[in-house]
């Protein structure tokens, strides 16, 4: 089953235009992830497809219903919550059971659904326990359960995994992956988390300031943002962002403040603008004397990587990912060079296309 | 034996005697020492005192009283041993008295829950304006007894009060509320009940209120009905909270006195004579403190299960 949003907008009495010209499809099958920072309002969005919170303008579909006003039973979809909403009170296959025994399905059918949700996420064992006797982890998954046992073919997920400890995250994370491959749901995940974004979407809305930055697949979201804001917002670490001003010389060369210099094939398209390089796109060494443009502020060891944090002549820092460890003291002067994968954003933020190869010069 | 020095080379039973030793040494830091328990008793006198004065020896005064015969002062004259009790247990009067603390305690429970629930659950809708009908739902928490009681009186008046008036628009027959010794007891039923529902819906409400809304939300999508979602979220949410107040319900009914003593005196015919009110007749009209004594003691023991109880079972059920 398909979504479709068309200008969606929410107004709450005490804000307007919360969410404003929300439009997407989200295809049959597909893991649809709803991303942004706290306070976007993306788990309003979510809760207005499941019909939770009631749409101000704009038209919200299933397949080719339009399903502004019908109750959220009847727009046959499932959610989890991020604290899970499970009942204390009844066991985990009573939990599992519930919206089964509330649609008074045939017991012999709510036995067989429970049982083979509770098999499918490990928890036939733990049939009889109580929630508050179970683990972050095993909750979260009588909450999975609860969304395979209802059998609807689409599943609202609002920030399922933030409840949990990194490691488990990581594990979970692949379970929903798995389970949502494996019945064909068309999930629609919200999460604050970019990481998560990134390693399970199909497509990635990024939500910001009331509106939708971008839509895409994670590479298009990661190697073509459209503005500065999604580009900060996917990788780690972030992307380093630096003013640049166009050459009064030469309309061909761009200047990173003073440290930087880049010459274009053709005229730069504005005269402010900055310039977006993603930490593992730059280059460090170590120099001497005019050839220097940076100076060495702290290192970060991660193992396979080393975070080099420097502060360029001109003020800016600016971050390196360099491969393996890098042994560079504090306070030492380096060379910073890039030259490719770099983004061009207008003043206001909004990336500027540059087709020709660019180069940094030191 | 313990500063042997083959106690390094750690045998077995040396390091138990050791650690017993050690595990008495860090005990007897613990306990008191002279100053702590003066300091103690400083703290608990007080409330020893004052339970003391007006709860242990009265208690213990009323057992002892309970064994004897007395005379109109109250002074105890000859023991008896237990037959105040096994006479009460086999007067028909007061086992009518029971009976009918029972009709009425039980009566007075279920009424209250049900509508306390009701107006709970009623008021926890989100509506315009249901602040007012929320202050209104709990305001007779503020009416004192003797105040409801005149109140209703008025009501019941069988001349001049709203439900005979009632009754005369419509043609009914007219009810007796207040002597007739059915409508006695529904008169008492209805007044108690309205005077415990502020109280009732205040505690339910707060426990409807402290369900998380997304267990209700959870249960719309996969397409639980109002109704469902009340019977299945709603009650078994708020249990505790509902056998709580059932059981505190229940005992302010074994005690009820002030209003029976302002509305009917235990009549008509011993029908609203219920068992604090035979006590005070008994001891305070009738002078037979030996068998108020017993009398109160049965209700002790009355209560006591009840509350005995309550523990029992919100200690089982407090975290789910």
């Amino acid at each position: 089953m398909s979504i479709t949003l068309n200008n969606v907008r929410k107004d709450y009495d005490s804000e307007t235009e919360v969410l404003k010209d929300i439009s997407v499809n989200v295809e049959t099958g597909e893991f649809f992830v709803i991303v942004g920072p706290s306070g976007c309002g993306k788990s309003t969005l979510l809760r207005m497809i499941a019909g939770l919170t009631p749409i101000t303008a704009g038209e919200v579909k299933i397949d080719d219903t339009v399903v502004n006003d019908l109750p959220p039973k009847a727009r046959k979809l499932t959610m989890v919550f991020q604290n899970y909403a499970l009942f204390p009170f009844l066991s985990v296959w009573d939990n599992v059971a519930f919206g089964l025994k509330a649609r008074k399905l045939a017991t012999d059918d709510i036995n067989a659904r429970v049982k083979e949700a509770l098999k499918m996420v490990n928890l036939t064992d733990l049939a009889k326990r109580k929630p508050r006797e179970l683990s972050g982890g095993q909750r979260q998954r009588v909450a999975l359960a609860r969304a395979v046992a209802s059998d609807a073919k689409i599943c609202l997920m609002d920030e399922p995994l933030s409840n949990l400890d990194a490691q488990l995250r990581i594990k979970m994370r692949q379970e929903i992956y798995a389970l949502q491959r494996k019945l064909g749901l068309t999930l629609i995940y919200v999460t604050h988390d970019q990481v998560e974004a990134m390693t399970m979407a199909d497509h990635i809305m990024v939500l910001n300031d009331r509106h939708v930055q971008q839509i895409g697949t994670p590479s298009e979201i990661y190697q073509n943002p459209r503005n500065d804001f999604v580009a900060k917002f996917f990788g780690t670490p972030q992307i380093n962002i630096l003013p640049a001003t166009r050459s009064e010389e030469n309309s061909h060369m761009v200047n990173v403040s003073s440290d930087l210099q880049i010459v274009l094939d053709e005229e730069a398209p504005a005269e402010n603008l900055q310039i977006g390089i993603r930490p593992d796109d730059m280059k460090v060494q170590l120099a001497e004397g005019v050839d220097a443009n940076a100076v060495v502020k702290n290192t970060e060891f991660l193992g396979d990587q080393t975070i080099v944090y420097a502060t360029l002549n001109s003020g800016n820092d600016i971050h390196v990912v360099v491969p393996g460890k890098a042994d560079f003291r504090n306070y030492e002067p380096i060379k910073v060079t890039a030259d490719s994968n770099l983004m061009f954003f207008d003043a206001t933020g909004k990336r500027i296309d540059i087709s020709k190869e660019a180069y940094v010069h030191a | 034996m313990l500063k042997s020095p083959a106690s390094g080379s750690s045998t077995a039973p040396i390091n138990q005697a050791e650690t017993k030793a050690k595990i008495e040494a860090s005990e007897k830091d613990f306990s008191l020492n002279a100053k702590d328990k003066y300091y103690a008793l400083l703290f608990l006198g007080p409330s020893l005192l004052i339970l003391g004065v007006f709860i242990f020896y009265p208690m213990f005064k009323t057992l002892y009283l309970s064994l004897f015969l007395t005379n109109t002062v109250g002074k105890p004259t000859v023991f008896v041993g237990l037959s105040n009790y096994i006479n009460l247990l086999t007067s028909a009067d007061y086992l009518n008295s029971l009976a009918v603390t029972m009709v009425y305690v039980l009566a007075v429970t279920a009424l209250t829950i049900a509508l306390g629930l009701l107006l709970a659950s009623l008021a926890s809708k989100k509506l315009a304006g249901i602040g007012i009908f929320r202050t209104l739902f709990s305001s007779t928490m503020g009416v004192s007894v003797s105040v409801a009681a005149i109140f209703w009186l008025f009501i019941f008046n069988p001349s001049t009060g709203f439900l005979s008036l009632v009754s005369t628009w419509l043609h009914l027959p007219m009810i007796g509320w207040l002597t007739d010794p059915m409508w006695a007891m529904v008169a008492v039923i209805i007044t108690t009940v309205w005077m415990n529902l502020g109280f009732t819906f205040l505690i339910l409400f707060g426990a409807i209120q402290s369900v998380p809304t997304t267990l209700y939300e959870a249960a719309s999508i996969e397409g639980a009905s109002s109704r469902f979602q009340f019977f299945h979220i709603t009650i078994p949410s708020i249990s505790p909270t509902l056998f709580f107040v059932s059981i505190v319900t229940l005992i302010d009914g074994f005690k009820s006195f002030g209003l029976i003593d302002l509305m009917t005196k235990g009549g008509p015919t011993n029908a609203t004579n219920m068992l604090v009110y035979r006590i005070y007749k008994d001891a305070f009209y009738s002078g037979n403190f030996a068998q108020a004594s017993a009398e109160s003691l049965i209700l002790t023991v009355i209560i006591a299960l009840f509350t005995l109880l309550q523990f029992k079972v919100l200690e089982k059920r407090v975290n789910y």
